[in-house]
């Protein structure tokens, strides 16, 4: 039986500064492979198809099960996790690619820092007095953790911003994880404490208001939160504090 | 005086709360992590965190917990910690509802618990099953917030290479490289928390993520901390096999009802929803009546194979199991297992609530880690160790379910220590030992960017992996061990010569993976040597020739201690804290 092969082509871009290039990869294929697997593969053996050596691709990863965030890619265009991308179900030559919309490290690696900026300028986090001994939290109807534990699940993987047309340079446009992010702590019992400067965070330039309705966001995520509905709830949350702070003035 | 200045490596569970203990005392903390604190390897845990709190009115207690903990651990565990720690995880499990972990909650409201395994308690707190992601998280935004009002600098993308050792033998701080510029600096601190996690790696494919290697253990372990019970390495009875890692099948899924079965006859080809009840067997709960499914990891695992390997009863005559869930409604499955159940459907492309899933044993955690004190403090003055990096907490085998409490409370034990350490120490002299570790680092880099060679690290890694996992897991001989012992030696003396295809000096990740193998090789001859002198069977170590535990000769730590020298690391014993619980034998099957 012949041996099959995956087509691979990869974007590479030594630094910054340095042009890109593609690379064509040829490897033998193993029945649930998948991309992060393809490029384990490349790195014990960093040749292209064309027999030129090559050195192993730099890209970010870590858990390979979808959970840790680190993967994020443009596979055949797509922005998703290359661990779950299995190699089976994607159309050949597989196209990979860096995410587009952040600062390029090198070949696959990007700097999502901005996602975790983000998450400290809306403070999204419980504000507890502290970590000693206070006693039991407050009580949660399972209907309430049945809403916030999706919020939850965001993995930071940034997928929902790649996607986002209005998250660019120009509207400052927070993107869709860090608002699920502050209806999860506006929703908690004791996290509430914060909601106003949290709303007041999403109000002004590249706060909520940017928000596009594209709703490619909601299509995106690997984890299914609701993304859209998220963004409707605040939205309205920030409307009705700027009214408030404007009748207080 | 300054406030003290601890650094801590690693940003998962433990890391994280070490670093909020320390930040709440006032104290300076610098955090290093390879990825993002948020993308650690604590993510990866499913099933839950233990802690007798007793809301069942099952009668549970803290000293039933330890009890299960010391047993299951086949006593090589010391007492005491391991009881302060049963003792203080109610308190801890409250804290994290406090920091908003969305825990699945009764109908009253209340934290709700589940069975897991080693225990016949409903003793497990859990969210859905991400649990490790929940509580991950909550204590990420909790150092975000302490990181805001500048009480915590993050070191994100950089990698510990060694600690910095003054005149006296004294840590003074670390020597770390950032993985995009390639520079190598030192860090002052005046005392450092190793938080560095698991050592997957050394077996290839394992369930630990990519950064689990082990190196920043044995980078100390070389400079003369000692690694402690190394040869007791936990393979997970529930994994899915994969291309690229071993993905975990929690034991939750168990702790829900799962059941693991075979058709009972072998090679049978029928679907198995067709094979009827009669025909199939659930091997554990007939050798295992009293806790069934719920066996500890090391007997189910052993179990398996034994079913595989001397039954010839593997799936279709593979090495693979079933763990069946499809008699449980959908809608429970959901609300109690969705984060795994999504991961066999992406990453198999079978939905388990409806067909049973197909699994093996996959190396999972190490019980050894470094060697610390009662006050987490390892040999070495300054040098700390938490989390699944230090050894204390679970003997010979972990209960499911306790690696997140022991993460959490090793982390809040050695936070405060760390810090009253560096109180009183006594003033550096000079730059402590900073320009002579700088210059053996960078003499190192240079050794490996401009060696000359045939051998392309990642397939000597392979050879590792390959026969850590053939010699060095379930099922251990002495002659395979030493074979282990030997081949890890070949692949030493070829590591000289490893010819990086990359030699660039811009975010490049074989170089930085080729100094973790070098690491990862020095640490494995622990793990075979440990498992070779240990003649005996206890917990996860299983020897077929010494079947017996054997505690007037082994009921000892196994302290080992770097030499340099090509016999490998110097094995001494260390006695045991027995002082709470009379060891007594340890039998699942009858009771």
């Amino acid at each position: 039986m012949a041996t099959r092969t995956i087509q691979l082509e990869i974007k590479r871009q030594a630094s910054p500064d340095e042009p890109s290039v593609w690379e064509r990869f040829e490897i033998e294929a193993r029945p649930g492979m998948n991309i992060t697997s393809a490029l384990m593969e490349i790195a014990a053996n960093p040749v292209t198809a064309d027999g030129k050596p090559t050195t192993p691709v730099t890209y970010d990863s870590n858990c390979l099960e979808e959970i840790c965030g680190s993967c994020a890619m443009r596979i055949n265009g797509k922005a998703r996790m290359a661990c779950s991308a299995l190699v089976e179900n994607l159309e050949q030559p597989i196209k990979v690619e860096p995410l587009s919309k952040f600062p390029l490290v090198r070949d696959l690696q990007v700097d999502r820092g901005v996602l975790f900026e983000n998450l400290k300028t809306v403070k999204a986090w419980v504000p507890i007095d502290g970590t000693y001994d206070l006693g039991a939290g407050p009580k949660q109807l399972p209907q309430q953790q049945e809403v916030n534990y999706p919020l939850s699940n965001c993995i930071s993987c940034t997928c929902c911003m790649e996607v986002c047309p209005q998250f660019n340079e120009a509207t400052g446009f927070v993107g869709a994880a860090t608002i699920a992010q502050v209806r999860l702590f506006n929703n908690h019992p004791s996290g509430k404490v914060l909601k106003e400067e949290r709303l007041r965070a999403l109000a002004g330039d590249g706060g909520i208001q940017e928000c596009g309705f594209a709703q490619n966001c909601v299509e995106a995520c690997p984890k299914q939160l609701p993304l859209t509905t998220s963004i409707s709830e605040v939205s309205r949350d920030v409307l009705v504090q700027q009214v408030k702070d404007l009748l207080t003035l | 005086m300054a406030a003290p200045k601890i650094i801590v490596v690693g940003g998962g569970l433990a890391g994280l709360a070490a670093v909020i203990k320390i930040a709440e005392a006032g104290g300076q903390v610098d955090l290093f992590s390879i990825v993002p604190v948020k993308r650690s390897h604590s993510v990866c845990a499913q099933g839950g965190i233990n802690a007798a709190k007793n809301l069942k009115g099952e009668g549970d207690t803290t000293y039933k917990h330890f009890d299960d903990s010391i047993y299951g651990g086949d006593f090589l565990a010391n007492q005491t910690p391991v009881k302060n720690m049963c003792e203080a995880a109610p308190g801890i499990i409250d804290l994290l509802d406090r920091m908003g972990v969305p825990f699945n909650r009764t109908p009253e409201g209340l934290l709700d618990f589940r069975r897991f395994g080693g225990t016949l308690y409903h003793r497990t707190a859990f969210a859905g099953a991400t649990t490790g992601q929940q509580l991950l998280y909550a204590l990420d935004e909790q150092v975000r917030r302490h990181e805001s009002e500048g009480k915590v600098k993050k070191y994100e993308g950089w990698e510990f290479l060694s600690a910095i050792l003054d005149s006296k033998g004294v840590c003074r701080g670390i020597v770390a490289m950032d993985l995009r510029t390639m520079e190598v600096r030192a860090f002052h601190a005046d005392a450092i928390i190793l938080a560095t996690g698991g050592i997957g790696a050394i077996f290839g494919k394992s369930t630990n993520s990519v950064v689990c290697t082990g190196s920043a253990q044995s980078a100390v372990f070389q400079q003369g901390v000692a690694y402690a019970n190394g040869e007791f390495i936990q393979v997970h009875p529930t994994s899915i096999p994969g291309e690229d890692k071993l993905r975990l099948m929690s034991e939750s899924a168990r702790g829900e009802g799962g059941r693991v079965w075979v058709p009972r006859t072998p090679g049978d080809k029928r679907a198995p929803k067709s094979i009827p009840e009669t025909e199939r067997f659930y091997f554990l709960e007939e050798w295992y009546p009293k806790y069934g499914n719920l066996v500890p990891r090391d007997i189910a695992t052993r179990a398996i194979h034994r079913i595989v390997y001397k039954e010839g009863l593997g799936l279709d005559g593979q090495p693979m199991v079933y763990l069946d869930l499809s008699h449980i409604d959908s809608g429970t499955l959901d609300r109690k297992l969705g984060g795994i159940l999504e991961i066999y459907e992406k990453f198999v492309g079978v939905d388990p609530r409806h067909e049973p899933m197909k699994i093996f044993p996959g190396m999972h955690y190490t019980m050894g880690g470094l060697w610390v004190d009662f006050n987490q403090m390892t040999n070495i003055p300054g040098i700390f160790a938490a989390g699944e990096a230090e050894y204390q907490y679970h003997g010979a085998n972990r209960l499911g379910a306790n690696s997140l409490v022991s993460c959490i409370y090793g982390g809040f034990v050695s936070g405060p220590n760390a810090l009253a350490y560096a109180k009183s120490l006594p003033a550096m002299e000079g730059d402590g030992g900073a320009g002579a570790e700088i210059a053996r680092q960078n003499e190192l880099n240079q050794k490996l960017i401009s060696n000359q060679g045939g051998e392309n690290p990642f397939r000597l890694w392979r050879e590792l992996g390959d026969t850590m996992t053939e010699h060095a897991t379930v099922v251990r001989y002495n002659k395979g061990l030493l074979e282990a012992d030997e081949k890890v030696v070949e692949l030493l003396e070829r590591y000289e010569r490893v010819n990086l295809a990359d030699k660039s000096a811009w975010a490049n990740t074989s170089f930085a993976f080729a100094r973790q193998l070098k690491n990862m090789l020095e640490l494995a001859r622990t793990i075979t040597k440990g498992a070779y002198l240990r003649d005996e069977s206890r917990g996860a170590h299983y020897k077929p020739d010494f079947p017996e535990r054997n505690d007037e000769k082994f009921l000892k730590t196994s302290r080992a201690s770097f030499t340099g020298s090509p016999d490998g690391p110097r094995i001494e014993w260390e006695a045991v804290d027995t002082q709470h619980i009379t060891p007594r034998p340890r039998r699942y099957d009858s009771n």
